[in-house]
């Protein structure tokens, strides 16, 4: 909403002098100013000129010189670039010295070694609109060497733009941020009532009003404007509607856009003669009722969401609301007006709008809620404003009703607006805020029944009333104090090993990710990954309409943009959401939280280490790699699903080669995955202490020739049974292969290292051990190297 | 025997210094002192000595033995001196001659932000709840006061999921749900920030992404009023941006909360003189706060008469990008790791 400082003043006597402060208030009562404008300002200096010569610069093309007479009749030369030029033309002419709105200093300086007086200026250039196609031409009969202020009837003024939140319908007027501004102020506020001469006529014998539906329609306020004559509107009132951002089109339009901007109350005027009977009827619209509107559009209206005005015809000749018909709009020859002024249904002008996807300055005033016993002021203030042009109303109105929502007074407690807002103010003073602001408070005891004015159709509960006091009073002036929690602050235990998890993972130098989470259709099938994901219904693009079963696809993206960056070896992790179909009998997608590992460059190992790091930080119980069962996606023979007691709760390997190419990329890629929720389901974080023998361990080496079908963990977990207490550790050191071995086995050297925690071990004691772990491999058909 | 003597002193020097490594020294040691010695050769004949010729040859051997071992300790120092500086200049490294590196990985900015946030406000001693980013229709707006036909709704641009009835299941547009949820689950008193993941359809541009990130707070307790949120956004705006950054609250609108607020914090580049950044106004709107809306208590089965509240929330990315000076958001989602690896700690 933009306001001109000229026109608030026309309600309350605003300074003048300082505009920056005005917004200031305007921004503390809510209604924040994002940008204050001086109309007017910058223009000193500037004046009339005439063209009297136009020459060709010697060294430029694109400039010519202009000789100016600013009044004395001596040339004046100017460099000037614009091409619309004749001689005998009038233009503004910024002086040498002017300081431009935009703050640029207009200095006497040589283009291309031709000397420039000044420059002559586009509208634009004077913050006179946006046309800047070439120099403002001006009336040839100005007086040379006038102001151009003065020349152009600019009255200086300020114009604030402002937000206005929904729950201010009230500030969808200028009269209604004059209001609250006054009452911040303490300045007196009115309305003046129109002052008009009504001719007598028949109103009630040449128009009727009939609301078929008045749940659509709280009040139609009808009445008769005669002797119309269509022609451009005042000045004046040209300039206000332009500054506040609507285009001027004729007398009656611009009134209608006037009284609809002053005072919040949209309105609509018909052509009286296109009218049979002077007849309207206010109802829902019927599905498929075709209406062509005044933008020339023709629209198709639905049932239950529309509302029309018809005709005697039962012709719709309007949307409720919206807009206009074209077939009863006000054209040149028009000299009799009905003029419409209604209340809509707030929630019916919503649906209708959006639906409809027409917005309009009405529908958008309609939508919060309008002013119901505004109307009859309304229209005659429009009247008021076409009677210059020699417009005169016709005394009597015709007002149908519909039903109104209902204004009964609140119970506002003093109690409950200080524990509210943590004040200490007084009954008086509650009053004092909320009366200026049009609320009518009465005494009700300590507290108040107060009725909410008409035009704040938003406030309706004792909360809404203690927040217009919290707004008058002034949010700054409530002082702040710290509650006293009454609980302990905390991470959760998941919370917690979220944080170590990432710890581990930025300690192991792998760097967080996080890539989108939506895919494109073909993602998951590009990774390796099963269909059946989760869709959206109105994704922005193709590319991002499923949501991710996996990190994968999003972690493959990451390493393959960063290879085509010359970053090779990328390690990221992702810690995120993924989302599967619903569950049986759930609402919501299976939505799990999983941790994800890639490394470009490395092979699996790398991910089982970092899963092992992983294992041993956290305390998880022991974890089996079952490769006989291959993740999808993943590298056929170096990838396995990770078990603990026997849950899957993860999968570890490399990516398929295959997934890799589909992504262009070069390097064998490890990848690590794991259910977070899955994961901490096991018992974990616990991590007891293990007294440290004083006893000197020792360490027995024990090679194993083995098959190629025992997993290397397999035949550690026999070792690791069959010693039992006195080994504190078991290391695979060396794995080879060779001839002498043969196909299909491989020797693994495990290093035990034996402790006793009470005595030195003997040479029986590391016998026994020997024997026990040899009886263990060999159900393997793990035989030990001589 | 006392020039046998004189004539094994005199010859030592020049044998001691011939040594020319520590194991030669042994040997050279060995040869005079040791049990086969010259020296130890000759004091085996003391014993057919009378006792005077005893005492003065017995006396001129203690004094060769004390002056050889002298010069063999001496020598043995300067070899083993030599020797050590020989190993240690071998063993010279240019420590700046280094190929490879290890680095530690970075935590993702949001990540960093967000961890900053949750520990001060469980220093302030709250909780941190959590919930699904995929909600109901009820969860993320009608619970919130804000039902189907609400023109607020439009405040929101909503991702819909192609679940059930049509615009019934949806991507969370902020963390609010969340306060429904925690509401819904545990009786108050509340005091709970609830950080998260949240959507919008919004194309990505340097300030949009249709994936951010929120942090939303919620206080429910008997007496709480406005007055305690302002006190509590003060007292976090001190302690995360600095003692010298304020906050203040400017009216506002918000379905689920009444009275509703801006927050705003003073401009943490230039400190409320103005600059760029904030556009000559001294201050940064951070975001949005408020006493619950009474519909909402309603709505998850609280008594307003007896709990109050508030709420309010903020974005995050936005601090993240801030605190490092980044001017687009879609840098951090890009998953560039000459991006990632900027940002250590």
């Amino acid at each position: 909403m933009k306001v001109l400082l000229s026109w608030l003043r026309e309600f309350a006597p605003f300074p003048v002098d300082d505009p920056a402060a005005l917004g200031d208030v305007m921004s503390d009562l809510g209604m924040a100013v994002e940008s204050i404008e001086r109309i007017g300002e910058g223009l000193d200096g500037i004046i009339v000129a005439r063209v009297l010569e136009l020459r060709r610069h010697p060294d430029a093309d694109k400039i010519q010189l202009v000789d100016v007479d600013t009044g004395d009749g001596a040339p004046l030369q100017i460099c000037c670039g614009a091409t619309n030029l004749s001689v005998g033309d009038t233009v503004p002419l910024a002086t040498l010295g002017t300081v431009m709105p935009d703050g640029m200093e207009i200095a006497r300086r040589r283009m291309r070694g031709e000397w420039s007086n000044g420059m002559l200026c586009s509208g634009r250039e004077l913050g006179l609109g946006e046309d800047h196609s070439g120099i403002l031409l001006l009336d040839t009969a100005v007086p040379l060497g006038t102001p151009i202020v003065e020349a152009l009837g600019i009255t200086p003024d300020v114009l604030f733009d402002l937000e206005i939140n929904p729950n201010r319908p009230d500030a969808m007027s200028v009269a209604g941020v004059a209001r609250d501004l006054a009452a911040r102020l303490g300045l007196p506020f009115a309305i003046p009532d129109p002052t008009i001469e009504e001719i007598p006529g028949d109103v009630a014998g040449r128009i009727s009003v009939d609301i078929i539906d008045p749940d659509l329609c709280g009040r139609f306020h009808a009445r008769i404007i005669e002797g119309i004559t269509i022609g451009p509107s005042p000045r004046h009132i040209a300039d206000r509607l332009t500054a506040l951002g609507m285009r001027p089109i004729n007398n009656v339009v611009d009134a209608s856009n006037y009284v609809m901007l002053e005072l919040g109350a949209p309105n609509h005027t018909y052509d009286l003669a296109t009218l049979p009977d002077g007849a309207l009827r206010v109802r829902w619209a019927r599905d498929g009722e075709p209406i062509t509107t005044l933008d020339g559009v023709e629209r198709r209206l639905t049932a239950g969401r529309d509302g029309v005005i018809a005709d005697a015809t039962d012709t719709a000749v309007g949307i409720a609301g919206v807009m206009g018909g074209a077939a009863t709009e006000i054209s040149s020859s028009t000299t009799t007006v009905l003029l419409e002024c209604a209340w809509w249904q707030p929630m019916a002008i919503a649906r209708s709008s959006k639906f409809m996807g027409l917005r309009s300055e009405a529908s958008a005033r309609f939508e919060r809620g309008t002013d119901p016993e505004i109307l009859d002021l309304a229209a005659r203030r429009l009247a008021e404003l076409l009677a210059p042009s020699g417009a005169r109303l016709v005394a009597g109105a015709v007002t149908a009703e519909g039903s109104l929502p209902e204004r009964a007074p609140v119970l506002v407690r003093t109690s409950r607006v200080n524990r509210l807002l943590g004040t200490d103010l007084d009954a008086g003073t509650i009053a004092g805020l909320l009366r200026p602001i049009g609320f009518v408070c009465d005494p009700a005891g300590e507290d108040w029944s107060v009725t909410v004015p008409p035009f704040r159709p938003d406030t309706t509960t004792e909360t809404d009333i203690i927040e217009e006091i919290a707004r008058h009073h002034g949010y700054s002036r409530i002082v702040g104090r710290v509650p006293t929690s009454t609980q302990t602050g905390a991470l959760t235990p998941l919370q917690r090993d979220r944080r170590v998890l990432r710890q581990v993972l930025v300690g192991l130098g792998v760097h967080e990710a996080m890539p989108l989470p939506f895919l494109a259709p073909d993602d998951l099938a590009r990774a390796g990954l099963p269909a059946g994901a989760v869709t959206l219904t109105n994704p922005l693009a193709a590319e991002e309409s499923v949501l991710r079963t996996s990190l994968r696809p999003g972690l493959l993206r990451s390493v393959a943009y960063n290879e085509s960056h010359r970053t090779e070896g990328a390690s990221l992790f992702e810690l995120g959401r993924v989302f599967g179909p619903p569950l049986a009998g759930a609402e919501l997608p299976d939505e799990r939280e999983h941790l994800a590992v890639i490394l470009a460059g490395r092979d699996a190992t790398a991910a089982v280490e970092v899963l092992e790091v992983l294992h041993r930080t956290l305390g998880l119980p022991p974890f089996d790699l079952d490769q006989q069962q291959v993740p999808a996606g993943l590298h056929p023979g170096r990838s396995a699903v990770v078990r603990i007691a026997g849950d899957v709760v993860g999968e570890v390997g490399e990516v398929d080669p295959a997934v890799l190419d589909a992504h262009d990329i070069g390097e064998r890629t490890a990848w690590l995955q794991l259910d977070v929720a899955a994961l901490m389901a096991h018992p974990h974080g616990e991590h007891a202490y293990r007294a440290i023998s004083r006893y000197p361990s020792s360490d027995l080496d024990l090679a194993f020739e083995t098959p190629d079908t025992i997993a290397a963990a397999t035949l550690a977990d026999a070792l690791r049974r069959a010693v039992g207490g006195l080994l504190v550790d078991l290391a695979l050191f060396d794995v080879f292969r060779s001839a002498s071995l043969g196909e299909g086995s491989r020797s693994l050297a495990f290093r035990l290292r034996l402790q006793a925690p009470d005595r030195t071990l003997t040479d029986e004691d590391l016998a026994g051990v020997r024997a026990a772990a040899i009886a263990a491999a060999a159900p393997l058909g793990a035989t030990l190297r001589g | 025997m006392i020039d046998d003597i004189e004539r094994i002193r005199a010859a030592a020097p020049a044998a001691v210094e011939a040594a020319s490594s520590v194991d030669e020294l042994r040997a050279v040691e060995a040869d005079l002192l040791g049990r086969r010695g010259s020296l130890t050769e000759l004091k085996k004949g003391l014993g057919a000595l009378d006792p005077d010729a005893r005492r003065e040859v017995g006396a001129a051997l203690n004094l060769a033995r004390g002056s050889i071992e002298e010069l063999v300790e001496a020598r043995r120092a300067a070899l083993e001196g030599a020797e050590r500086a020989a190993v240690i200049a071998a063993e010279r490294l240019d420590l700046t001659e280094r190929t490879g590196h290890r680095t530690r990985g970075a935590l993702h900015l949001v990540t960093q932000t967000w961890d900053r946030l949750v520990d001060v406000f469980i220093g302030m001693g709250f909780t941190v709840a959590e919930g699904p980013e995929v909600e109901t229709d009820w969860y993320n707006f009608e619970a919130l006061n804000i039902p189907a036909a609400h023109p607020a709704r439009g405040m929101w641009d909503t991702l819909y999921v192609d679940l059930g009835d049509p615009e019934t299941v949806l991507l969370r547009t902020h963390t609010s749900p969340v306060q429904i949820r925690v509401m819904t689950e545990t009786p108050p008193p509340i005091y709970a920030v609830m950080p998260g993941r949240v959507y919008r359809r919004d194309t990505a541009d340097a300030t949009h992404m249709p994936v951010f990130h929120q942090i939303e707070g919620l206080v429910i307790d008997r007496d709480i009023s406005f007055a305690d949120m302002a006190g509590t956004l003060e007292a976090f705006t001190s302690a995360y941006f600095g003692g010298s950054i304020h906050s203040r609250l400017r009216p506002s609108y918000f379905p689920f909360t009444e009275p509703s607020a801006e927050y705003d914090i003073n401009c943490v580049f230039c400190e409320g003189s103005g600059c760029r950044t904030c556009s000559q106004t001294g201050w940064l709107e951070l975001g949005g706060c408020g006493m619950v809306h009474p519909n909402v208590l309603r709505n998850v089965g609280l008594d307003g008469e007896e709990w109050t509240g508030f709420a309010f929330g903020f974005g995050l990315d936005r601090l993240a990008l801030m605190r490092h000076g980044v001017d687009d958001i879609r840098e951090m989602y890009s998953g560039d790791v000459r991006f990632l690896e900027q940002f250590p700690s």
